[in-house]
C-alpha cells in the first residue's frame, strides 16, 4: 500500500476510475494517482483474465492499461485533470488478435 | 528541420542539448515525459527540500543539469513519444495524439536504460513494480511503500533501500540474489574499483544506512517467488537451507539495467552481447557515432555506465555531432573531449567491479518452466523450451511459435531472456541467437495519429513554457 510522505500540500483534482470518485494531487499521473487510492489491480489480462497494474511506471512495459475516451493508454503516461473518465479495459485492442 | 534532434532529456540527451548549444547548433529535444530530467533526475525541478532530502545528493544533483537546459536555443518538445526513426535524420513522434515528425540533420539516441527483466514466478502480480518505478513513485509523487520487500541485487537496491528508510518506510526485508562466489570473482576488479572508490565508499554508505534501519538482508536468495491471488502478498525463498517467507504489501525487484535499443534496433545497427553485463549494446565508437552517418547514441543507451558517465558521453558525443555539422573543427573537438574523456574513465573504473559482484541471478537467466516470460502474451519460459524443442532456434520465430514479444510492449520485458533462453536450450551462443527484429511504430500509435502526421519544421507543438525561470 502506497502512501503520500507529504501529508498536505499540492492542489487536489477529482476524477473517476470504473466509477468510483478519486481524489488525486495535480501532477500525479493516472497510475500514481489509482495508486495512491489504494487500487491494486487496473485490468484482467485477455489469456487468462490474471489481474495486472502498473510495473515499470515509465511507459515501457504496458501493464497499466486503461481507457480513457474509448481508447486504450497507459495510466502511467496520462496526468489526471479534472473530472477525468477512466475506465477499465474490457479488452487491450492493442494486439492484432482483437481485429481477427 | 535543425541541426540535432535529440531522443531522450535524460543526463546524456540534456547534456548533449546543452554542449551543442554552446557551439551555436540549433537542438530539438524529444522526451516522453512532461518534464526534462530522464529517470534518474525525474521531477527534479518540481522537488522541494524535503523530497531532496530523501532521494539523496546524487538526485539533487540533477537539478543544475535541468535547469541549465533552459535556453533559447534549445527546443524542447515534451510528452512526445517517438515511434520512428529514420536513417535520413527523420523522427516521427506523437504528442497527445497528434503525430509530428521533425527532421535533424544529425541525430542523438540518448534513451537510456530499461530495468533487466526479472522472470520469477509471481512478477506479474500487482503490487509487484520495479525497484525504477518505487523511485518514480516517490520522485514524481512523494508515495512510499510501507511493508514492502526488496527482492534482487545491485546497487541501486541499496538506493532505494536507503531512501525508504530516510522517509520513514523502512522496507520489510532486503531479499538479495548475489552469492559469496559473486564477491570473490570481483576481487580481481578490485584496482578498478579503488579508482572508482567514490562511488564505492556511497554504496558501503546505503549498505550502512539500511543496517542502522534494521532492515534484515538476506543473502544469496535462491528459490524466489511471490505468492498472492489478486496481488503480492509474500516473497517465498531460500536461504542458507532455510525456507522463508516474509508476507508483505509491495515487492520492488531489480536486478540491474540494460540499455534499451529499442531504436537502435529499427535502425538495423548492429548489437554485440556483452558477457560482463548480460545484455546486448548497439556497436559505437568512443564518441557514440554509429556505422550510420547520421546517427549517434550517447549515455545508458549505448552502454550502461550511470548518470554521471552519462552525461560526460553526452558532451563528447555532441562534439563529435558538432565536427560533422561543421560547427567546431577537429582540433576544437579534442580540446573539448581531452577532459570528459579522463573524467569519463574515473567514472568506468568501478563498474567491473559492481557488474561482477552483482550479477543477474542465474534463476531470472534461466527461469522454472512455470515461470511467465512474456508478460503482455503471457508465455512461460517452459512454453519457450517447447518451441526450442521442436526447432525453434530465433527470438523471431518465437513470435509465430506462440505470440512471445508481440504485445504491447514489444519485447522490452522478455527480450533478453528469451535470447538466454533459446540459446542455452540450442547450445548456441547469445550473439548468434541474437534479439526480437524491432520495426516502427516503437510504441503503438492509432490510425488516427498516422493520420494526423504533419511537418512540424523544428515547431514544437506547444510554446515553450518559461514557468520555470
Amino acid at each position: 500500500m502506497f502512501r503520500r510522505l507529504e501529508t498536505t500540500g499540492g492542489d487536489h483534482v477529482e476524477f473517476e476510475f470504473d466509477g468510483r470518485r478519486i481524489v488525486a494531487r495535480r501532477g500525479d499521473s493516472v497510475a500514481a494517482a489509482l495508486l495512491a487510492a489504494g487500487i491494486k489491480s487496473f485490468r484482467t489480462t485477455q489469456k487468462s483474465g490474471a489481474a495486472r497494474g502498473p510495473f515499470c511506471m515509465m511507459g515501457a512495459c504496458f501493464d497499466c492499461l486503461v481507457e480513457i475516451d474509448g481508447e486504450t493508454v497507459q495510466a502511467c503516461a496520462v496526468p489526471v485533470s479534472q473530472d477525468l473518465l477512466v475506465g477499465r479495459c474490457k479488452q487491450v485492442s492493442l494486439s492484432p488478435r482483437d481485429e481477427q | 528541420m535543425v541541426d540535432i534532434v535529440i531522443i531522450g532529456a535524460g543526463p546524456a540527451g540534456m547534456a548533449a542539448a546543452i554542449q551543442a548549444d554552446e557551439c551555436g547548433a540549433s537542438v530539438m529535444l524529444l522526451d516522453e515525459q512532461q518534464e526534462q530530467g530522464g529517470q534518474i533526475y525525474r521531477n527534479v525541478l518540481n522537488a522541494d527540500t524535503a523530497r531532496l532530502a530523501v532521494m539523496g545528493d546524487d538526485y539533487a544533483a540533477g537539478q543544475s543539469l535541468a535547469s541549465a537546459l533552459d535556453r533559447p536555443g534549445v527546443l524542447r518538445e515534451l510528452s512526445a513519444t517517438v515511434w520512428r526513426v529514420d536513417p535520413d535524420g527523420t523522427v516521427t513522434y506523437s504528442v497527445k495524439g497528434v503525430a509530428r515528425q521533425v527532421i535533424g540533420r544529425q541525430i542523438i539516441v540518448a534513451t537510456g536504460a530499461l530495468e533487466r527483466p526479472v522472470p520469477l514466478p509471481g512478477w506479474t502480480l500487482p503490487d509487484v513494480l520495479t525497484a525504477g518505478a518505487a523511485q518514480i513513485l516517490m520522485k514524481s509523487n512523494g508515495l512510499v511503500a510501507d511493508n514492502a520487500v526488496l527482492v534482487g541485487c545491485g546497487p541501486l537496491l541499496y538506493l532505494l533501500a536507503a531512501q525508504m528508510c530516510l522517509a520513514g518506510a523502512a522496507p520489510k526485508a532486503l531479499v538479495e540474489t548475489q552469492t559469496r562466489g559473486d564477491t570473490w570473482r570481483s576481487l580481481k576488479y578490485g584496482m578498478g574499483a579503488l579508482r572508482g572508490w567514490r562511488t564505492l565508499s556511497k554504496g558501503l554508505g546505503l549498505i550502512a544506512a539500511v543496517r542502522r534501519a534494521g532492515v534484515p538482508r538476506y543473502k544469496a536468495a535462491t528459490d524466489v517467488r511471490i505468492t498472492g491471488t489478486d496481488s503480492a502478498e509474500a516473497v517465498m525463498f531460500s536461504c542458507g537451507g532455510t525456507a522463508r517467507e516474509i508476507a508483505c504489501d509491495n515487492v520492488f525487484l531489480h536486478q540491474g539495467v540494460v540499455p534499451n535499443t529499442q531504436i537502435s534496433r529499427s535502425l538495423g545497427l548492429e548489437h554485440r552481447w556483452n558477457h560482463r553485463q548480460r545484455c546486448f549494446e548497439p556497436v559505437v565508437d568512443v564518441m557514440g557515432a554509429t556505422r550510420l552517418e547520421r546517427i549517434h547514441i550517447a549515455g545508458d543507451g549505448a552502454a550502461i555506465n550511470g548518470a554521471k558517465a552519462a552525461e560526460l558521453q553526452g558532451r563528447v558525443t555532441a562534439c563529435d555531432v558538432l565536427v560533422k555539422l561543421g560547427r567546431i573543427d577537429p582540433a576544437r573537438r579534442h580540446n573539448l573531449v581531452r577532459p570528459l574523456m579522463r573524467a569519463l574513465a574515473g567514472q568506468m573504473a568501478v563498474r567491473p567491479f559492481l557488474d561482477a559482484l552483482y550479477p543477474p541471478s542465474a534463476e531470472i537467466l534461466r527461469p522454472a518452466d512455470d515461470t511467465p516470460v512474456c508478460r503482455c502474451e503471457e508465455v512461460t519460459a517452459g512454453d519457450i523450451r517447447n518451441y526450442a524443442r521442436i526447432g525453434c532456434v530465433g527470438p523471431n520465430q518465437t513470435k509465430a511459435f506462440g505470440r512471445s514479444g508481440m504485445g504491447p510492449c514489444q519485447g522490452r520485458y522478455c527480450g533478453l531472456t528469451v535470447t538466454e533462453i533459446l540459446a542455452k536450450e540450442n547450445d548456441m551462443s547469445l550473439q548468434k541467437i541474437g534479439s526480437y527484429r524491432v520495426r516502427a511504430p516503437l510504441k503503438p500509435v492509432t490510425l488516427g495519429e498516422l493520420a494526423s502526421l504533419a511537418e512540424t519544421n523544428g515547431t514544437p507543438t506547444v510554446e515553450e513554457d518559461h514557468s520555470h525561470d
